[in-house]
């Protein structure tokens, strides 16, 4: 099991100024798993699919295969795939390096999936803030087209489908799966009601398989090269490689390929360390989403499971690390206004309850909280966790709690203390000389 | 609230049963009921505001959640369905559910503002209840509350509030599922989400007011209500609304003698918990123009007189005439009517009675008495909803039945087809998600001649409908047609009046050529058996006149001396007959609520009771007896009934029972004919009137009307009023934005709007404001006008 060093698959090629035509992605081998993969039986890729042991890269982690065996054959209903291209997490940016750079793997993940699951029609559903990325990915299925990857009969297999590129309209919550499909069907974006699930009653009622960029990007790959070549990375539970991107304090923010299973503490060598030699005071594996881990688990492998076991999840796989020079306070209220700005409105409990930790937070940032209000932030964000609508809500109680857990002193201070005053913001931006630190 | 829904009442045998525990108790319950439904049906009350049981679950606002054994995290209750063994543990015995509950119950009083001392919900609020049973004793929230401009006005009956609100779209759910009005939407996210329609499309729909009812906090008010009372300080009473025939449960809130409200009531079997704007806000006619005393006509002027004066003088007036006739308008009570055909057979000795205050014809009383008058309840609410398909024929049920118009939409959302016959494809029937099968005005029987192999399967199919307006009678040969069709095709006829007292005034005969329970005149073993039951020696034995001809008996002078009862002349398709009829009339008997043009025309006036005054029975569509308390049990007004009771007796010719539950005696020992049924019509279709544009028209739900005066919230959201034409008729007229019409007596100008019309029809409303085609042009539909471009 490969589980250290660096493992450029997806991000191989990216140094090809030419990559993102369909000329320059095959020429590196693109399309050749699509000819492959259509004249396998479409179980026999699920069945492959299941056997790699992929999980979802959107950050849940769901097996790939086992969502795509969840479509029912032969129910006389259309089938659809749906690519979450929407990527908004905080601190995540993967997906659209991915659509920037090597579009034609999505398109060819995308065809070959929609072969699996007898899809006719896919959607490629990406947020509407990345024109540049909406327009690459679009080139490559006209460019498909064109080459007769997509359309009637594809390469005389007589299968036949249709790509349609989405752009969202700006909101967090569509890159919830249901609320992505209420969206592309013209509905403002908000949540369904599970169940049905999308693999029986998805987009227009019908079965629709949802998966994320990076995840489909792994399927050329793993029909390619094999099953077994894919799960030599990572771990048992955690096969395969990951697109990590890591952002903040370190001196070289950017994209990493790397086996799951890595430590962070590779990944910060890899990426130059903490700037100006400082040191972390806490990062997130995978997203403002995910509870925050400290220097102590610089060690912990990034895989689900491991994350998991340190109480926080490996999400997007994005990390973001800060120094010691932020202000946890400030960080975490940053985090809870977006929040705050994204709850759909629909379910009480995220609604109102990001509406009033932020207000309690943003009074701590500038040093007016009362010392019982540090306690009854982590009670209301117990009101929201695991009571509201959808897992956004769920994440909005997540980032205090943790940051409390590991720095409640810096919360208590802050009845007194602004957090500018405990912490000068110049020296935390990126972009600060190192003489002001 | 009606629980049967997702409770699943229909219990057929087949039917899998679980059996679920809430709270330590168990219950045997169908599979696939909701855990909220289950647990009421045990008495257990879980707090809920997104809940209605006859909207579907969304599950957001979280309020109903429950601990269930083996699920980590709480589930809302009014999402989740039972599964056989499940225990649930509400907040009554979980600390769980306790503690999740009053967690959403603070984060709702958020943002909601303190005004329960100004707010009309105040009182009657789920919010305030629910906050004192399930609710933390006070909140810990310090921060700014989120505020609002308030309120606006999402139509102009319509009020919202947005702080009020807690975002459960129950309203937005009853626009869009119910109604089919989907013009309510929650707009913008998160804290800042409310209520709102598109800057140009208020929420003007009939059902508007049903959301401000199930609003579950004091977000949405009507302008007619808002600030008027406390709920605590009014009265309320059940009753039946008076507006049609659909025959709504409603709630009278009354405070002081005066009626504050209207509400829609609980009945399963009817309206389920809704009513339309109409019934819901048309009530200020009760009290406006009201005639106060008797009034007898001296020297040409009406004056004050006394009931014994007053009686005496129509007595004596009645009296003197050789022959006599009976207007009964169809807005009363079936005892009423009863009294109508009673005394007109008995104290005046005439059949010359008829309670179409409206177009008639004498194919339709045909129809009437051998397919309608008397008939067992056949065709119900329920079996609209179950029905395979109906076809509606002289029917607009948006306009003309609106609760009808919902249960035919429930229905469709479950797969029944809908068929219209007519000149236009309604918004209706777009909303019923039916067909038109096209037929100019005049031609819809023959349309039923020529039928696609389609609609006669699907009517031939067991449970179909045809449901018939009271327009068939405007159609030369188009009951006949009707007949024939149910005929060939099995399916059932049902007659949809328009007016709440049609169908009970034909079973109570006050119809020519018919006597109670549908027994016809002609038949001498019919007649004999109702004078018996009446003590009298013989009924008259020919039947009499009725409708245009009896109007125009009445202007030629062979007709003496008549009785009116809620009649507006208006209302007749030619009212300078109507008018030139009364004013003939040697003698006129006028029993009114209200001044009107009759009352200028009449020789007597008597004052009587309005709805709230007394009780009654109105007869819906179905066959359906709606009987109805009074609202103001002091009330000093009487019945016509027993008006005619005194008027009689000051004739010498008792008529019997005058009391609501004498004469309701009295009908039900005559019960239902059971003998031979009146001959059926045998009308050949009508020719087509020639002319480049004929006229379909009809009244619209808020219009015109007499009983909604007074009520300009309710009129300002009425559909606009247009002349509505097919795209080849409007480019045949050159698109022009404006359009005058032309009939034979005069010329009306309204905006032309292009629909899914028959070419060479133009749609009018009847009587609209700006458009009361009668009266205006002096035309009816099926008949011709010409039309140009205005400048």
């Amino acid at each position: 099991m490969i589980t250290s060093g660096l493992t450029p698959i997806i991000t191989e090629h990216w140094d090809k100024p030419d990559l993102y035509t369909i000329e320059g992605y095959r020429r590196v081998g693109g399309y050749r798993a699509l000819a492959a993969a259509l004249r396998l039986d479409p179980d026999a890729i699920i069945g492959q699919i299941k056997d790699s042991g992929l999980r979802g890269r959107g950050g849940a982690g769901f097996p790939t295969g086992m969502k795509w065996g969840f479509v029912p054959q032969n129910d006389g209903k259309p089938h659809y795939l749906v690519v979450n291209a929407d990527e908004s997490e905080p601190g995540a940016c993967k997906d659209i390096p991915i659509m920037l750079a090597n579009p034609h793997a999505l398109v060819e993940g995308v065809i070959i999936a929609s072969y699996a699951i007898r899809a006719s029609h896919a959607f490629i559903y990406i947020r509407g803030e990345v024109p540049h990325a909406i327009r690459k990915v679009a080139n490559a299925v006209e460019q498909a087209r064109a080459a007769g990857f997509i359309g009637e009969n594809i390469l005389g297999s007589g299968f036949a489908l249709d790509v349609v590129v989405h752009s969202g309209a700006g909101a967090y919550i569509c890159g919830e799966e249901t609320a992505l499909l209420d969206s592309l069907e013209g509905y403002r974006g908000q949540p369904r009601l599970k169940p049905p699930f999308p693999a029986v009653a998805g987009l227009y009622a019908s079965p629709t398989v949802i998966n994320n960029v990076e995840t489909i990007v792994n399927i050329p790959y793993i029909m390619d090269r094999g099953v077994a070549w894919f799960r030599q990375f990572g771990t048992e539970k955690s096969p395969g490689f990951k697109v990590f991107s890591i952002s903040g304090h370190v001196v070289r923010p950017g994209i990493y390929e790397a086996p799951l299973g890595i430590t962070m503490n590779e990944l910060l060598d890899y990426a130059g360390g903490i700037r100006g030699g400082g040191r972390v005071k806490f990062w997130l594996p995978g997203g403002s989403s995910v509870p925050m881990l400290t220097a102590d688990h610089l060690d912990t492998p990034m895989t689900y499971e491991d994350m998991a076991a340190a109480g926080t999840m490996l999400g997007t796989g994005t990390p973001m690390l800060f120094d010691e020079t932020v202000s946890v306070v400030k960080a975490v209220t940053r985090w809870l206004e977006f929040y705050k700005h994204e709850s759909c409105g629909k379910c009480t409990p995220c609604r109102e309850g990001t509406y009033w930790i932020t207000g309690v937070l943003e009074k701590f940032e500038h040093g007016h909280g009362s010392p019982a209000e540090v306690d009854t932030l982590v009670n209301l964000c117990s009101q929201i966790a695991g009571r509201s609508f959808c897992a956004l809500g769920d994440a909005a109680a997540t980032p205090y709690p943790a940051a409390l857990k590991y720095f409640r002193q810096e919360f208590e201070a802050a009845m007194t203390l602004s957090a500018d005053e405990q912490f000068n913001p110049v020296a935390s931006y990126v972009f600060a000389e190192a003489a002001t630190r | 609230m009606t629980i049967t829904s997702n409770a699943g009442s229909d219990l057929s045998p087949q039917t899998e049963m679980v059996t679920v525990v809430v709270d330590g108790v168990a219950i045997e319950i169908p599979k696939g009921t909701l855990v909220i439904r289950a647990a009421e049906l045990l008495g257990i009350e879980i707090p809920r505001f997104c809940d209605h049981p006859l909207l579907e679950p969304v599950a957001a606002c979280r309020m109903c959640l429950v601990d269930i054994e083996g699920v980590p995290k709480p589930q809302p209750a009014c999402a989740q369905v039972v599964s056989d063994g499940m225990q649930v543990r509400t907040q009554l015995t979980s600390p769980i559910a306790r503690e999740a509950q009053e967690g959403v119950m603070e984060f709702l009083l958020l943002n909601h503002p303190l005004d329960c001392p100004v707010c009309d919900k105040g009182g009657e609020c789920p919010l305030q209840n629910q906050a004192m049973s399930a609710g933390r004793p006070d909140s810990r929230f310090e921060e700014e509350k989120r505020t609002f401009p308030k309120p606006i006005n999402v139509s102009a009956q319509i009020l919202l509030d947005r702080e009020r609100c807690v975002s459960c779209a129950r309203c937005t759910r009853f626009a869009e599922q119910i109604a089919g009005d989907p013009m309510l939407e929650l707009l913008e996210r998160g804290s800042m989400q409310q209520v709102g329609t598109a800057a140009d499309q208020p929420f003007d729909s009939y059902f508007s007011g049903n959301t401000v009812q199930i609003c579950p906090v004091g977000a949405l008010t009507s302008a007619a209500y808002r600030f008027r009372s406390r709920p605590f300080d009014l009265v309320s009473v059940p009753t039946t609304c008076e507006h049609c025939a659909s025959g709504c449960s409603l709630r009278t809130d009354h405070r002081r003698g005066t009626v504050t409200r209207r509400l829609a009531w609980d009945e399963p079997a009817v309206n389920e918990e809704w009513n339309c704007d109409k019934g819901r806000f048309a009530f200020t006619y009760l009290e406006r123009g009201r005639v106060a005393t008797p009034l007898i006509r001296e020297d040409g002027e009406l004056r004050v007189a006394s009931w014994p004066e007053a009686l005496d003088f129509a007595a004596r007036g009645l009296a003197a005439a050789t022959s006599h006739g009976v207007l009964v308008g169809g807005r009363s009570t079936i005892e009423d009517s009863y009294a109508y055909a009673r005394f007109a057979r008995v104290a005046l000795q005439t059949d010359n009675i008829d309670f179409r205050v409206r177009d008639s014809s004498d194919e339709e009383a045909q129809f009437l008495r051998a397919a309608v008058a008397g008939t067992a309840v056949r065709t119900t609410y329920e079996s609209l909803e179950k029905a395979p398909a109906v076809l509606l024929i002289a029917f607009e049920p948006e306009d003309e039945s609106p609760i009808v118009f919902l249960r035919l939409r429930k229905a469709a959302r479950g797969g029944t087809r809908i068929y219209s016959v007519g000149a236009l494809a309604t918004r209706g029937l777009a909303k019923m998600m039916g067909t038109l099968i096209p037929a100019r005005p005049g031609a819809e029987g023959s349309a039923l001649a020529g039928l696609t192999e389609q609609v006669r399967a699907d009517l031939s199919t067991r449970g179909a409908v045809i449901m018939v307006g009271e327009r068939i009678a405007g159609v030369e040969g188009g009951a006949t047609a009707v007949l024939e069709l149910a005929r060939t095709t099995g399916a059932a006829v049902t007659w949809v009046p328009r007016r709440a007292g049609e169908r009970g005034a034909l079973d109570a005969g006050a119809l020519a050529g018919l006597l109670p329970g549908g027994r016809p005149l002609t038949d001498a073993v019919a007649r004999g058996a109702v004078a018996a039951a009446w003590g009298v020696d013989s009924l008259p034995a020919t039947v009499g006149l009725a409708g245009t001809t009896m109007l125009q008996a009445i202007k030629a002078g062979d007709i003496g001396a008549i009785i009116t009862a809620g009649v507006e002349l208006a209302d007749f398709p030619d009212p300078a007959l109507g008018h030139d009829a009364i004013e003939a009339a040697a003698f006129v008997v006028a029993l009114e609520n209200h001044h009107s043009a009759i009352t200028e025309l009449a020789d007597v006036v008597f004052p009587v009771a309005v709805v709230t005054e007394k009780s009654g029975t109105f007869m819906n569509w179905e066959g359906r007896p709606r009987p109805f308390a009074q609202t103001f049990k002091d009330a000093l007004v009487m019945s016509d009934a027993v008006v005619l009771g005194m008027l009689a007796r000051a004739m010498d010719v008792p008529i019997g029972a005058s009391d609501v539950s004498g004469i309701r005696k009295e009908l039900g020992a005559l019960g239902a004919w059971a003998g031979e049924r009146a001959e059926q019509p045998n009308t050949p279709p009508g020719r087509v009137v020639d002319g480049d544009y004929l006229v379909s028209s009809w009244r619209a739900l808020i219009d015109n009307g007499v009983m909604q005066e007074g009520e300009p919230y309710l009129a300002a959201t009425a559909p606009a009023v247009t002349a509505k034409v097919s795209p080849a008729t409007a480019n045949a007229l050159g698109k022009p934005e404006q359009v005058t019409v032309t009939g034979p007596l005069g010329s009306i100008t309204l905006p032309l709007q292009i629909g899914d019309v028959v070419d060479g029809v133009v749609c009018l409303p009847l009587n609209s404001p700006g458009c009361a085609i009668y009266r205006d042009l002096g035309v009816r539909a099926g008949e011709a006008v010409a039309m140009g471009g205005a400048v």
